[in-house]
Formats: C-alpha cells, sequence, structure tokens
C-alpha cells in the first residue's frame, strides 16, 4: 500500500470510462493524494482481526413464480430495440 | 519419435431446472417470447436488489453429495466484475474462493464410454475423475447477431447455473465423453438439471493440452469452445489433440488460445489468444448475506439423495436376478430403471422382461421417455410364456402390437388365435404322427444321439402351426423314445 | 401574527387535519405556493411536485392512516414508479422507474402525498450538492452557502419549509450532516432497519434510506412507516417495528450518555465545538448521566470508507452504460466505444474519480493491501462502538466539523470535502443509528447540528434523548430568512 503507484488511465480502461488527458492528469494527482492517505491504514495492526462480513443469515427466497414485467414496460427505458430485443453495436466474443 | 499424453480438463455449465431466477422470481424456462420473462432485478435497474433462491442452494448442495463433495459451512456469493451487453448488472453474481462444494469426483462406468471402444482392452472403464469444484451463479442472457449489431432476450439472464470444474484428470477423448455422460446422467437422477447439451442446459469448455509421455510439466494449454454435444467434444478433443501433436513434432511452439469448434468441418479454429489476464475484482457481494447451510439447507439436500447408478445397478442384480449387463443398461438411465421395476413388479422371471424392454422394445425405436405401454403387460407377457400358455415365438408375434396398440398380451393372445396346445392327448397324438414319419430320427435317438429329440421337436412344432407347447412336446418325446 | 401552514410539522398538521382545522388539499396548495416562492432560490427540487398531481393525491388521501394527507418529498435517488429518477446525474436521464420503491409502497399505504424529487450529489458522491446536473443546491439559511449532501435538496426543502418531511439516504453521513448544515432533523436508521430495495446503490453495505424532518417526533412518526423486514432486501433483518413514538414519552432522567474523547480534535470549527459542548451540558443538567468513552478506531473511518465506498460504488455504478435504459451516446462506433464515451459523458468528476479508486482497490494484485485490510479495520470500528455501548445509552458527538461552507470553496480538494464526513462516517461503517438534531447556530446564523448515535436496534435511546434535548430548547424553532 506504500506506493500510490495508481495508473489512472488503465483503471479506467478496466472501468469502461473514456478520459480526456486534463481529466487524466487532475484524477492522477487526486487520487494519488487520497491513496497517501488512506494509507495510514498500514498502521493498525490487524494480524487478528477477521474482515467485516455481514451477519450469517438465511434469508431465502422460496421458489416460486411471481410477476414479470411486460415486454414493452421491460423495453421501455432501452434506447435501442428490435423485434423485442434490446440491440446494441454488434457484440465480440 | 516421442510419444505424447493428453492432459484435459472440463468445465460444465449446467442449468438448474428450478421454477424461477437465481436472484428474482422471473420464470425460470428454456424459450419464451424475447424478454417475457424478466423484471426490473433481472434487467439490472437502479435499485434492485438480489433474493437467493432457496431451490437453486438445495440442488447444488445436492449435486456437491451425489458427486462425493464436501460441502461448505458457509454459502457467500461474489460479484465477478466485467462489461458484456448480456450481463445486466455488469457483473455476475457468483462464488470466487468459498464455492459451495469442494472436491468430489465422477466416476466412469463402461456404457459410459462410447460403443466403439466398449470392448477396448486398454481402456480403464472404472476411473475416478476427481472433480476441483462446483460452485452457484447466475446465467447471462443470450444474444443475437446480425450485420453490425446484436440483439439480446433477456429471458435466461439471472437464471441459476452450476458451474463444475474437473481435475486435469482426464487422459483420453474418450475419457472425456464418459465423464460428460456419467456426469449428465447423475444430474438427471438427481431431478437437478435436465443436462441437455444441445438445448445449452449443460455446456461445455475444455482444456487441453500434450506433453511427452512420462514428463511432469504440463503443455500450454488451449481452451475450446462452441461444442454442443458430447461427440463434439469428443471428437474436438482428436483434432486438437492430433493438431497439436503435429505442431509439437514440427517445432511450432503452442501458445495459449481458444479455438471454435466447427462441428460441420470437424476442426478448430482460432478464435483469440490470451491477452492479458482478466481482472475480475471479486469481492464479497454486500447485496447478499452469507447463509449458513448446516441449517436445513445441507439437511434437506441430503434427504433428497437418490439412488446413484451403480448402487441402483448392484440393487437391480440382487433383487431381479438380471445379468449385470442388463443391470447397467438399465440403471444407465434413471427413467428406464424405473419404468423396468414397474414393467417386472409381477412378472415371475425378471431376467425376461428385461430382456424384452432392452431387446424387443428398443428394436422398434421406441425410447423410454415416451413408451405408450402399460408397464404391467411385461409381466404380463413374460408370465404368459413361463405358465406355458404361449411360447417364446408367440410372444414375439405377440409383442409388437402390445407396443403398437397397448393392448394387455392376454387379449392380443385371443385376438391373433395364439393360445398354445397344452392339452396332453392333442400333443401325444401329433408326437405320435411325428415319430412314425421320422423313423431315421428315432434310430438317431436310440443310438445315443439325444440331440436328435430336438429335429423330432421341431416336426411336432411344424404339425402344431407353432401353437404346441414346446416343454410339454419334448417331455412326451422323451417318455414315448425312451419307452 | 400565526406562523404560516408550511412551517408546521407533520405532526401538529396530522392534528389540524384531524380535527378537520384543515384540509390536505388547503395543506397541498400552500405548501405547492411555497415551493413556488422559495426554489427559485434554493434549487433543492430536481422535479417539483406536479401541482394537479399533488392536488389529487391530497384529495384522495385517506386521513385515517399514520400519514394521511401529509406531503413528502422524496430525494431523487429512490425509485418511484412512472415517475423519472435521475440521482442528479445525466447517464440517468430518460429512465422512466417501472416499480416502486419498497419505501414508497410504504408512504403511499400510509396515505403519504408524494412531492416532488429532491437534488442530491450525483449518485450520493458528495458532501455539497455541488456534484449535481442540475446544478447546485443553496442553504436556505444563507443562499451562498452549500446545504451539505448527499441529500442537500431533501435537507434544504425541510430545512426552507419547501416540505414538511423528506427522505433521503445515508452512506457516510449524507442524511446527518446536510440535516445539521439546514437547521432539521435528519436519521440515520440501524443498517438492515429500512429496505433498501428501489435505493439506487452507491455503497450497498452502507447505505441506508432515512427521514429528515423538522422536529424528533415527526422523524419517529416515519420511521414507524418505513421501517421493517422486506423480503426484496437480503440485508434487511426481521425484527419487529417498535412504536418509536412511545420512546418519545421518557425523558432524561437516568440515560447515560456517552462522549467519546476522539471526536474533539483539532480541525474542529470552535463554534461548533462550544455548541456541541453546550449541548452536552444541558443534556447533563436535563439528569442525564455523562460519560467518557473511547472510540479509538474513529480516527482510520475515513480512511475506510474511501476504500469500501469506493470499491462497493464501482461495482453498483457498472450498469449505467447506455444499453438497458438512460442515456446512450450517439453513433457509437463499437460496443467498447458506447460504454466508454456513455459514461465518459453521462457521469461527473466526482463520480469518475470514486468509480477510478474502487476499480483501483480491487484490481488485481491491490485487494489485499486495501479493500480486505480496510474490511478489518472495519470490524475494528465496529467492536469499539459495540464497546462503548455496553457504558453508555447513547453517544453526543458533534454532526461535521463546520457549519455550511461555501458554494466552490472545497470542489477543487476532494480530500478536503471528503473530511466534511469525518464525524458520521464510522456510524454507516459500524451499521449502527444516528441522529442529527439542531444544537445551535454561528454568530452568522448557520445552523450547528448535534450527533446522537445508538447501537444497532438503538433508535428509541436514540429518539428519547433527541427528544429530550429538543423540547427543553428553542434550536428547532428558529426559521430560516428564505
Amino acid at each position: 500500500m506504500a506506493s500510490p503507484d495508481i495508473d489512472v488511465r488503465y483503471v479506467a480502461d478496466l472501468a469502461r470510462l473514456n478520459l480526456s488527458d486534463a481529466e487524466a492528469a487532475t484524477f492522477q494527482k487526486q487520487l494519488s493524494d487520497i491513496l497517501g492517505y488512506v494509507a495510514q491504514l498500514e498502521k493498525v495492526d490487524v494480524s487478528s482481526v477477521a474482515a467485516f462480513s455481514g451477519p450469517v443469515v438465511n434469508n431465502l427466497r422460496p421458489d416460486v413464480l411471481g410477476e414479470s414485467l411486460p415486454v414493452e414496460v421491460a423495453l421501455s427505458n432501452a434506447p435501442q430495440q428490435e423485434n423485442n430485443l434490446i440491440v446494441v453495436p454488434k457484440m465480440i466474443e | 519419435m516421442a510419444e505424447y499424453e493428453a492432459v484435459i480438463g472440463l468445465e460444465v455449465h449446467v442449468q438448474l431446472k428450478t421454477n424461477t431466477k437465481m436472484f428474482c422470481s422471473c420464470k425460470n424456462e428454456f424459450g419464451g417470447a424475447p424478454n417475457s420473462h424478466v423484471c426490473p432485478v433481472c434487467l439490472g435497474m437502479p435499485g434492485v436488489l438480489p433474493t437467493p433462491n432457496e431451490e437453486a442452494i438445495i440442488k447444488t448442495i445436492l449435486t456437491g453429495e451425489m458427486l462425493e463433495c464436501q460441502i461448505a459451512p458457509r454459502c457467500k456469493f461474489d460479484r465477478k466484475n466485467y462489461f458484456y451487453p448480456d450481463m445486466p448488472k455488469n457483473y455476475q453474481i457468483s462464488q470466487y474462493d468459498e464455492p459451495l462444494c469442494a472436491n468430489g469426483a465422477v466416476t466412469l462406468n463402461l456404457l459410459a464410454f462410447p460403443k466403439d471402444v466398449q470392448n477396448d482392452p486398454k481402456v480403464n472403464f472404472d476411473k475416478k475423475i476427481r472433480l476441483e469444484r462446483i460452485h452457484l451463479e447466475e446465467d447471462v442472457a443470450k444474444s443475437f447477431h446480425y450485420d453490425g449489431a446484436s440483439g439480446i432476450d433477456f429471458n435466461r439472464a439471472g437464471t441459476p447455473l452450476m458451474e463444475i470444474v474437473s481435475k486435469a484428470d482426464i487422459a483420453t477423448p474418450e475419457e472425456a465423453f464418459a465423464y460428460l455422460t456419467a456426469l449428465k446422467q447423475i444430474l438427471i437422477y438427481g431431478g437437478v438439471s435436465d443436462a441437455d447439451m444441445e438445448k445449452g442446459q449443460m455446456r461445455c469448455d475444455v482444456n487441453v493440452s500434450i506433453r511427452p509421455k512420462g514428463q511432469k510439466e504440463y503443455g500450454t494449454k488451449v481452451e475450446i469452445k462452441n461444442l454442443n454435444s458430447i461427440s463434439a467434444v469428443r471428437k474436438s478433443l482428436h483434432y486438437e489433440i492430433l493438431r497439436q501433436t503435429a505442431d509439437v513434432e514440427a517445432g511450432v511452439p503452442i501458445i495459449q488460445q481458444t479455438r471454435r469448434w466447427d462441428d460441420g468441418r470437424g476442426e478448430t479454429f482460432m478464435m483469440r489468444t490470451k491477452e492479458k489476464a482478466h481482472d475480475y475484482r471479486y469481492f464479497p457481494d454486500p447485496d447478499l448475506l452469507p447463509l449458513n447451510t448446516e441449517e436445513g439447507l445441507h439437511q434437506t439436500a441430503k434427504s433428497r439423495l437418490p439412488e446413484l447408478p451403480a448402487a441402483k445397478k448392484s440393487r437391480l442384480v440382487a433383487d431381479y436376478a438380471v445379468t449385470e449387463y442388463q443391470a447397467s443398461v438399465l440403471a444407465s438411465e434413471v427413467a428406464l430403471a424405473n419404468y423396468f421395476e414397474k414393467a417386472a413388479a409381477n412378472a415371475k422371471n425378471k431376467s425376461a422382461v428385461a430382456n424384452f424392454l432392452l431387446n424387443d422394445y428398443f428394436a422398434t425405436g421406441g425410447d423410454i421417455e415416451n413408451i405408450p405401454v402399460n408397464p404391467e403387460f411385461f409381466s404380463e407377457l413374460s408370465n404368459l410364456v413361463e405358465e406355458g400358455k404361449i411360447n417364446t415365438k408367440q410372444a414375439k408375434e405377440v409383442f409388437p402390437k402390445m407396443v403398437a396398440e397397448n393392448k394387455a398380451p392376454s387379449v392380443l393372445v385371443k385376438e391373433l388365435g395364439l393360445s398354445q396346445i397344452t392339452d396332453t392327448a392333442a400333443l401325444e397324438a401329433l408326437c405320435d404322427q411325428a415319430i412314425a414319419a421320422n423313423p431315421r430320427s428315432v434310430a438317431d435317438f436310440k443310438a445315443g444321439k439325444t440331440n436328435a429329440v430336438n429335429a423330432l421337436k421341431g416336426q411336432v412344432m411344424k404339425l402344431s402351426k407353432g401353437q404346441a407347447n414346446p416343454q410339454v412336446v419334448g417331455d412326451i418325446l422323451l417318455k414315448k423314445l425312451s419307452a | 401574527m400565526s406562523s404560516p401552514l408550511y412551517t408546521e410539522s407533520v405532526a401538529s398538521l396530522r392534528r389540524k387535519l384531524a380535527a378537520k382545522e384543515i384540509t390536505a388539499v388547503d395543506v397541498a396548495d400552500q405548501l405547492l405556493a411555497r415551493i413556488e416562492q422559495a426554489d427559485g432560490k434554493l434549487n433543492a427540487y430536481n422535479f417539483k411536485p406536479d401541482a394537479a398531481k399533488v392536488r389529487a393525491a391530497a384529495q384522495a388521501a385517506d386521513l385515517s392512516k399514520p400519514l394521511g394527507g401529509v406531503p413528502i418529498a422524496i430525494k431523487d435517488v429512490i425509485n418511484v414508479q412512472g415517475d423519472p429518477c435521475t440521482c442528479s446525474s445525466k447517464i440517468l436521464q430518460g429512465y422512466t422507474a417501472p416499480y416502486d420503491a419498497t419505501v414508497i409502497k410504504k408512504l403511499r399505504e400510509a396515505g403519504a402525498v408524494l412531492v416532488g424529487r429532491t437534488n442530491m450529489d450525483e449518485f450520493a458522491m458528495g458532501s455539497s450538492t455541488e456534484n449535481s446536473s442540475w446544478g447546485v443546491t443553496r442553504n436556505p439559511w444563507d443562499t451562498d452557502r452549500i446545504p451539505g449532501g448527499s441529500s442537500g435538496g431533501s435537507a434544504a426543502v425541510v430545512g426552507g419549509h419547501e416540505a414538511f418531511a423528506a427522505l433521503g439516504s445515508d452512506t457516510g453521513g449524507s442524511i446527518r450532516q446536510p440535516a445539521a448544515l439546514c437547521g432539521c432533523v435528519g436519521l440515520k436508521p440501524t443498517y438492515g432497519r429500512v429496505s433498501r430495495y428501489g435505493l439506487v446503490a452507491f455503497a450497498s453495505s452502507l447505505d441506508q434510506i432515512g427521514p429528515f424532518t423538522k422536529t424528533v417526533e415527526d422523524a419517529a412518526l416515519l420511521m414507524e412507516v418505513i421501517s421493517g423486514h422486506d423480503p426484496k432486501d437480503n440485508t434487511s433483518v426481521n425484527r419487529p417495528v417498535p412504536k418509536y413514538t412511545d420512546a418519545l414519552k421518557q425523558d432524561l432522567r437516568g440515560m447515560k450518555l456517552g462522549v467519546p474523547k476522539e471526536y474533539f480534535i483539532s480541525g474542529i470549527d470552535p463554534e461548533v465545538e462550544a455548541a456541541t459542548k453546550a449541548a452536552i451540558e444541558h443534556f447533563a443538567k436535563q439528569g442525564a448521566e455523562i460519560v467518557d468513552i473511547s472510540l479509538p478506531h474513529t480516527e482510520y473511518a475515513c480512511a475506510v470508507y474511501y476504500i469500501i465506498a469506493p470499491a462497493e460504488a464501482s461495482a453498483n455504478l457498472a450498469r449505467f452504460e447506455g444499453v438497458r435504459y438512460g442515456n446512450r451516446v450517439k453513433n457509437p462506433k463499437d460496443i467498447l466505444d458506447l460504454y466508454r464515451s456513455t459514461r465518459e459523458q453521462g457521469f461527473g468528476p466526482e463520480v469518475k474519480r470514486r468509480i477510478i479508486l474502487g476499480t483501483y482497490v480491487l484490481s488485481s494484485g491491490y485487494y489485499d493491501a486495501y479493500y480486505n485490510r480496510a474490511q478489518k479495520v472495519r470490524q475494528l470500528i465496529k467492536r469499539d462502538f459495540e464497546q462503548a455501548f455496553t457504558k453508555c445509552d447513547a453517544i453526543l458527538t458533534p454532526t461535521s466539523p463546520t457549519a455550511a461552507f461555501k458554494v466552490g470553496e472545497k470542489t477543487s480538494d476532494p480530500l478536503q470535502m471528503y473530511l466534511a464526513d469525518i464525524f458520521t462516517i464510522a456510524v454507516n461503517l459500524a451499521g449502527v443509528c444516528g441522529i442529527s438534531i439542531p444544537c445551535g447556530f454561528t454568530k452568522s446564523k448557520l445552523p450547528i447540528g448535534l450527533q446522537i448515535i445508538g447501537a444497532q436496534w438503538g433508535e428509541e435511546n436514540v429518539l428519547r434523548a433527541a427528544h429530550g434535548y429538543e423540547q427543553t430548547t428553542e434550536w428547532h424553532k428558529e426559521l430560516p430568512g428564505i
């Protein structure tokens, strides 16, 4: 954690975000500051601590059919659709 | 020239048979008009939350139990992050470091292998293929590709999907075939999935590499996709092993890549090389609390454990006195075994019922799912033979009509006028007639050729137009000739 | 001269409606007029209420229900079927919610009249409501200043009397901090108390919906309506909902209130510190017992938060890419361009910053150093609270280190902005509950908030303490200039 060596462009690509050069430069500086700040966690002795996790609770859904949306409602927000399918530029395998 | 061996591992995705999807109550159904089984949750609308399907978790644990896995005491879900239009949230809810089931194995059996190697003495038919893990996740949507565009149907998005990962224990294409066949058999036995590869209910990715025999290190592995049947898996492996061997022999290094199987051409084609490793940024899904499997879920799964093929086979041999081979065939399909048990219930000779079912019925081209015959008719037919009311030959006449018309054999025997002559007086007359007409056979018999009685028996059967009871005829002839 | 109807509390409105002194339509009309008069200055509503719809709903309201005829504003992050839900982001332009959030169903069942959608920091990321595609919301006490955030719109409409009550969401202080800065009451319930179904997720393990009100009694009333187990939210807890208003019947005598030394550190504004200390003394005078406690890992709360919240957000916000809903960039070259350009144009800088930060801390090779370590320190923070609550019933702290700052004052330095939440963040990390109530004003007449923190399911103690203080002070009766 010591070196806040974030590669903003690489990470933005993982997150599917285009960045302008100016944005990338600003973020590089700001995120390095923030990572420098969070580096203080290194001081905490966590050797005998389990990571936080929600309580173990069996909140399960019984396998019973519920209502689906009518197709026209399901697709009403789609920016592009055809033949009841949501359309995107051709997907690459 | 060095000899090469293949190292094969399979990743099998299995669609679970549930009423509803994994994290919402939309219908889990193959087909349906596009985007008709969707709701805000499985469309990944803003603000929605997943609710785990109890049945899917039980079925996954049941699968683990059937495959001798260790079941995790805690069930935790993680998010696997990557962008793809068929995945509504752009993360998949899956299981990363704590799969529901770990280890375990699929034990192969003779009948799981392709027919053409079932007599090959070199094959180890009872090999155990160890499993790495089984985890539960959600399936993605189905996409249709057009010129320049893709259309997405989210009906399948969010349906429960089990991933079963084998260890690299598989050494031949035939073992891969047998692994998938045996696995499919067990999944069907447990009612966990219909596991039909052609319907995409079972999907298989193959990893294969080759190495010189005796070498410890693995070769570079190649992944094969687009395998739509178990035999395609076998064929693609044959092709791929030959291709890799030829490359290595020619000094061409194997590069890590994904190849696509073209079933029509019987070849694999390069899809992509492994550029950079994926960075899926797994982390525990904060929308889903961990579950305790020891509170009920594991118990429920165990209570549903079916009798598995191997156990069923042993029981059929013990309880029905069928042959080992008959038992193996019957146990290979749960529907077949179930039908047989009903068909043989009242039969005096249960092995005879097995014969009628396995030989005569399948010779008609029928299958077990759609068998139209009342199973009790099988018992009735075999008992008619057993009680000497008709003979085997007559039974073969009755059988096709029994199948075609689903009519009771006793009724058919009357309709066909097939009742067997068991009237001793009538048969004695016919025997006398035969003895008189065949002095040569009589002489042979008396000279010690006891087989000669069969010729006389044949004559009597002919004289009776096939209606004589051959057993009774034999007895009478022996009595008369020995007199 | 009596004060205008729109300044009434929900409870007093309910009494007047029950006594037929006024009608629900009168209430709606007066509120609509007030919004017309004030919102031009505050810009607190992204969608102002549709007058005809609100009047019709008021007309039809069942006054026998707990919130019958009471207009309530909703933060623009909660789905209301048939309405837009923009999260103050360009990326959700054009989206119409196909379903109701569980809290909306509950409000409807309780007879409430939904009025308008309030402004916020984009996707609830911010402490000033400056990160909004709808422009900045102004503080009703000084329109040169921010209202706090991220639920700045909800705080401003309640503090500025453009609503009788509002719902907001709180991930690191997004209800309590703006409530403090706008001079109203804001409650962040225990994690799992209120269903998150229909709340657009920022950080799933931290988010809770809660009420903004003018009085503590109103907060209790709203909590009775919106709390409870929801099978649609796996993290909502199946536990009976107490009658919170009953908790208000007890005064402060005998209550043990903890004061953590770690919350009075450098960086806290002297006026805020003085007001908080005066409030603590007031509690003592009213018969509460003040005990010193320690929350030693508080100093790490901000660092933990700025790892966990962005990490969860980076996944939660992956669904906004223009495939199924919302804004899609025109003529993308291919699917990758559709994603990258839609998200580039749709998200504001703060959201991008946090997505990148969150993606980074989860990425291969960094998970253990950041995310996993942060979750361990979070466990220590949670333990601190558990130990503290063995010694006291509730904890008193400032809500925010400063009163409302000027618009633009901190926008260039995100880290400084993040530190505005230093006193509220630990409450979310530990999953406990907290309220902010008015406890004074600065010399320039900016409200100061007092935070009262309760244990898990400790809402009754929090409400009792807050109500006891409120009933013996006058701060909540002050009206802003707007």
